[in-house]
């Protein structure tokens, strides 16, 4: 939970930080990514130069470079949506969240009442796309071919789920809350996209928030304004966009995107053996462990014997990060990296490393461990629709002379 | 000096801000997702972009005839894609054509 002040210098940095960013174009390690490559930069609504996964519904993933940072502005925040159309304009005098089902009060909040009737919380969480890194799976599997752009970190402010459920009186025998947004199907044959939490899972965690505000500014419409569920520590498919309805049910919910979509396998790594497919399955949850070295860019001329600075991210599914390490030699050697300020257990954490580049030592790996001692893999894990990728990753640089 | 500077820059963003809730424009399907030409282009175009752009096939992994064939089962199945039997069957070999491996 964060204070006033701390989120006014989140949204001077966030704004000023966006505003100075030079138009992009296409970077030296976007054109030699494989699976990037040939995808176009395109400008989007409210957005910056983000890059093109799919035009509608629309996906867009945000260059690395933005990664420099532990705040993600909402500019360069990537997109992904499931169905279309997508809200294109909501208008707050009629908007409303509708919250109801098993409930003894069914509610219909607007902005104001939210902004009113219940405190306002702040939460800095990263928000990652189940299959964020998915083009990279070997062997491939079918979905959206992101790179590692589809994560983003905020300060985001709303009111907690559990307040808002607490107004509108959970009744006995509740299970399950299903979140709706207004994004809606064309063709009724189309499942729409419904997520659920148990109200368990709800209760118990006072960092659940319907968000209305985030690193200080209201959302962009295509990361879900007017508001839109919080779920740190979880992947973003519970992150539901342009929240429009609250629902408590006293069945399990099992629809489509619940069940069969968005499952792992049913074991502790969610992973199989590369090609097979699993037994059973889990609904995704919490995010692993990830770290990224972001700056200097993959590519870069560096001087043999001079001094770099490292510099990138890394976060977990809410537990913390405590540790991140770097390596040149292909992880023989780790070496301690310097960890930036802690903004909380859901946020991204920055972290530099001094390094003396040698010749032949030009490729540098970047690995995490959380607080309660899980890590990376140093060989991917695979299942068949390409969630929880978190390889150790590792950046080539060009050591010259 | 650079606190005036950071000051308008703030003016900016906070008219930036301003602007978010109207009306947002979304761009047509962009060309570099367009499908290949060849024998079924058509069938396939119609067919796939009454739910969404074809930058979703066109980005996908290369794969044999079973890969579509599991593909455009699923859009049928799951999604309700009006496409007829014979339809279905010209879609995948395009697709098996152009995208295979």
């Amino acid at each position: 939970m964060g204070d006033v002040s701390r989120r006014q210098t989140l949204r001077t940095l966030g704004g000023a930080a966006a505003l100075v960013a030079a138009r992009a174009s296409a970077s030296w390690a976007q054109a030699r990514d494989p699976i990037i490559a040939s995808r176009p930069l395109v400008r989007y609504p409210q957005k910056t130069d983000l890059i093109l996964l799919t035009s509608r519904p629309p996906q867009l993933e945000t260059p690395m470079k933005w990664f420099d940072r532990a705040i993600t502005p909402n500019e360069a925040f990537f997109v992904r949506y499931h169905v279309f159309p997508i809200p294109t304009s909501v208008d707050l005098a009629t908007w409303r969240l509708r919250v109801g089902g098993h409930v003894d009060r069914p509610l219909e909040l607007s902005m104001d009442d939210l902004k009113a009737k219940f405190p306002a919380v702040a939460v800095i969480a990263v928000d990652q796309c189940s299959g964020n890194s998915r083009g990279r799976f070997a062997p491939r599997v079918l979905g959206g071919q992101w790179g590692d752009g589809a994560m983003g970190n905020a300060e985001w402010v709303g009111c907690r789920l559990k307040d808002v459920l607490a107004a509108a009186g959970v009744r006995q025998g509740a299970v399950d809350v299903t979140f709706d947004g207004l994004d809606k199907p064309a063709f009724p044959s189309v499942p729409d996209f419904v997520k659920s939490l148990a109200l368990g899972r709800v209760l118990d965690d006072p960092n659940l928030i319907v968000a209305y505000q985030m690193n200080g500014a209201p959302l962009p419409m295509l990361n879900g304004f007017p508001a839109r569920l919080i779920v740190p520590g979880w992947y973003a498919t519970y992150w539901v966009k342009n929240l429009s309805e609250i629902t408590v049910v006293d069945k399990p919910f099992e629809q489509y995107w619940m069940k069969p979509a968005y499952r792992i396998p049913d074991n502790a790594c969610g992973c199989v053996e590369p090609g097979t497919a699993p037994k059973t399955t889990v609904p995704i949850q919490r995010m692993n462990v990830r770290s990224f070295l972001v700056s200097p860019e993959p590519g870069t001329r560096v001087t043999a014997g001079g001094r770099v600075t490292l510099k990138g991210i890394a976060f977990d599914g809410g537990y913390g990060i405590r540790e991140v390490e770097i390596s040149d030699d292909g992880g023989e050697m780790w070496r301690r990296a310097t960890l930036g300020r802690d903004l909380g257990p859901y946020s991204f954490r920055e972290w530099s490393a001094a390094w003396t580049p040698r010749t032949g030592r030009s490729r540098v790996m970047v690995r995490a461990f959380n607080r309660i001692g899980e890590s990376q893999g140093a060989e991917p894990l695979w299942n068949p629709a390409g969630y929880l990728r978190n390889v150790v990753e590792s950046v080539e640089y060009q050591v010259g002379g | 000096m650079m606190r005036g500077l950071v000051c308008v820059l703030l003016l900016l963003s906070a008219g930036v801000t301003l602007a978010r809730a109207d009306d947002i424009a979304l761009s047509p399907d962009h060309p570099y997702g367009m499908l290949k030409p060849g024998p079924g282009s058509e069938v396939a175009q119609r067919g796939c972009m009454l739910c969404h752009s074809t930058d979703y096939i066109v980005t996908q992994p290369p794969g044999d005839q079973k890969q579509w064939d599991g593909v455009v089962t699923k859009m049928i199945k799951v999604y309700g894609a009006p496409l007829s039997e014979a339809d279905a069957k010209t879609v995948v070999e395009y697709l098996a054509r152009q995208y295979g491996k």
